[in-house]
């Protein structure tokens, strides 16, 4: 994982290229991460996975996040791989709600990392995050019939209430 | 006692004896089968003391509540428990359900080790409706039974909502011991009344033998809602009336512990009139 100076000069490298594909940088706890356009993903991710200075050739993850309060709301998280020389990068693409109540999309990266299919799926079923030009885009884990989006933070939790002998009069349905 | 022979006629020897004179009736016709091996005497005494009888269906219940086959089926960890149940250290061979059975075709009894997700719903359904008549399902543990931990998206509360549960074990997971006490609980209600219970309570009818869909039309399906994601309720012949669906399931008349009530208060009987004294005991020991 590069040092936060390394983490600078490669988002001013990728500027260079790809004016405004880089929104930021954050560097925590020894964990440097790229903040990327989401509609410039597919380039940046382009121009990591092949320069030659970088050849982040492994795509390790592709998951997703919701940071509710915050906006933008979603991050879907890149983890790059470079094997030889055993270093690591992480790409947050930053993915706000939409407005009238649609599906965020990005672009899908399947077409240079082949891992990201099953894993691109697995965000569009929990997080309802749609990517464009995913080669088979549907759930993958729940019911294909299921409704919602369960990872999302404002997804009720679910289950039932659960009956106590003090709860018993007051938990609807069960009184006698 | 001189008694006719005609009337032993159209008998079946399983029949229970309507009267003491029938069953003196059937000692005797025991006796003459055993007549040469030995005599007068003894064999008076032997008969009385070995010629028991019976209904065919206590015999019937006798018999298949001591050898029950599970359906080789694990959920969840507590199917590791499940497996160690059948271990030399715990045994069920000594009740009679240590046999396994890899096709459903073959098992009579289902027991739900683990959390149920929605997705593995219909595959359980699937599994239980393909088990033949008389067929009984253990809820084991926390989390086929209510959901337990798992109160989320993905979980059932409880395997009863879409299964008729006989037994269900409470733990998380529970030990083996538990499990084959469950199993126990099971043979009493097997040896009582095997239709009582939640097969009744849940109204679960449409699987058995003769109610099968090739045998009565087609099984229809029926949605409910504009969209598949509303809900596909698969009905036998017509849909539930507003009645049967809102029935009220907390006041069964029948709940199923009759049978055991009955058989506990036996045993309490026979505890009365043969145990010995708790100090006789330890003396063994």
């Amino acid at each position: 994982m590069p040092d936060a100076p390394g983490l600078e000069l490669i988002a001013h490298e990728v500027n260079e290229r790809h004016q405004g594909a880089i929104v930021g940088s954050t560097y925590e706890h020894g964990q440097a991460a790229l903040l990327a356009d989401k509609d410039r993903i597919r380039e940046v991710l382009d121009y990591l996975r092949d320069a030659p200075a970088h050849e982040y050739r492994f795509l390790a993850s592709l998951h997703a996040a919701d940071y509710l309060p915050a906006e933008p709301r979603f991050a879907v998280h890149y983890e790059l791989l470079n094997m030889p020389r055993v270093e690591r990068l992480r790409v947050k693409a930053l993915v706000p709600d939409t407005e009238d109540g649609s599906m965020p999309e990005l672009d899908s990266v399947v077409e240079i990392f082949p891992t990201a299919d099953f894993q691109e799926r697995e965000v569009y079923d929990f997080f309802g995050i749609c990517f464009r030009g995913h080669p088979d885009m549907r759930r993958i884990l729940m019911p294909e019939d299921y409704v919602g989006w369960p990872q999302r933070r404002d997804f009720p939790v679910g289950g039932e209430p659960v009956i106590f002998t003090n709860t018993e009069d007051t938990v609807p349905g069960w009184t006698r | 006692m001189d008694v006719e022979r005609t009337k032993l006629r159209g008998l079946s020897p399983l029949d229970q004896p309507r009267s003491p004179e029938e069953l003196r009736i059937r000692q005797l016709r025991a006796r003459d089968m055993l007549r040469g091996d030995i005599d007068d005497a003894d064999l008076d005494e032997y008969v009385e003391s070995r010629v028991m009888t019976t209904t065919l269906e206590r015999a019937q219940n006798w018999a298949r509540g001591n050898s029950m086959f599970p359906a080789t089926f694990g959920l969840a960890c507590c199917a590791i428990e499940m497996m160690s149940m059948v271990s030399a250290r715990y045994d069920t061979a000594r009740f009679g359900a240590e046999v396994f059975r890899a096709s459903p075709r073959q098992a009579d009894m289902l027991i739900l080790s683990g959390r149920v997700s929605i997705k593995m719903v219909p595959v359980i359904r699937r599994i239980y409706d393909q088990m033949l008549e008389p067929k009984w399902v253990l809820s084991m543990g926390a989390c086929s039974s209510s959901g337990g931990m798992f109160a989320n998206y993905a979980v059932v509360q409880g395997a009863d909502k879409f299964l008729p549960v006989d037994i269900h074990i409470p733990g998380c997971p529970p030990r083996p011991e538990a499990l084959i006490y469950g199993i126990l609980k099971l043979q009493r209600k097997i040896f009582g009344e095997p239709d009582l219970g939640w097969r009744e309570r849940y109204k679960a009818y449409g699987t058995e033998e003769d109610e099968r869909p090739w045998k009565s039309g087609p099984l229809s399906v029926q949605r409910v809602g504009a969209a598949p994601s509303d809900g596909i309720v698969e009905s036998h012949g017509s849909p539930p009336s507003d009645a049967e669906l809102h029935a009220p399931i907390s006041h069964p008349e029948l709940s199923g512990h009759e049978a055991h009530d009955a058989w506990e208060e036996a045993a309490d009987d026979e505890r009365v009139t043969t145990s010995r004294p708790p100090d006789d005991r330890r003396g063994d020991a």
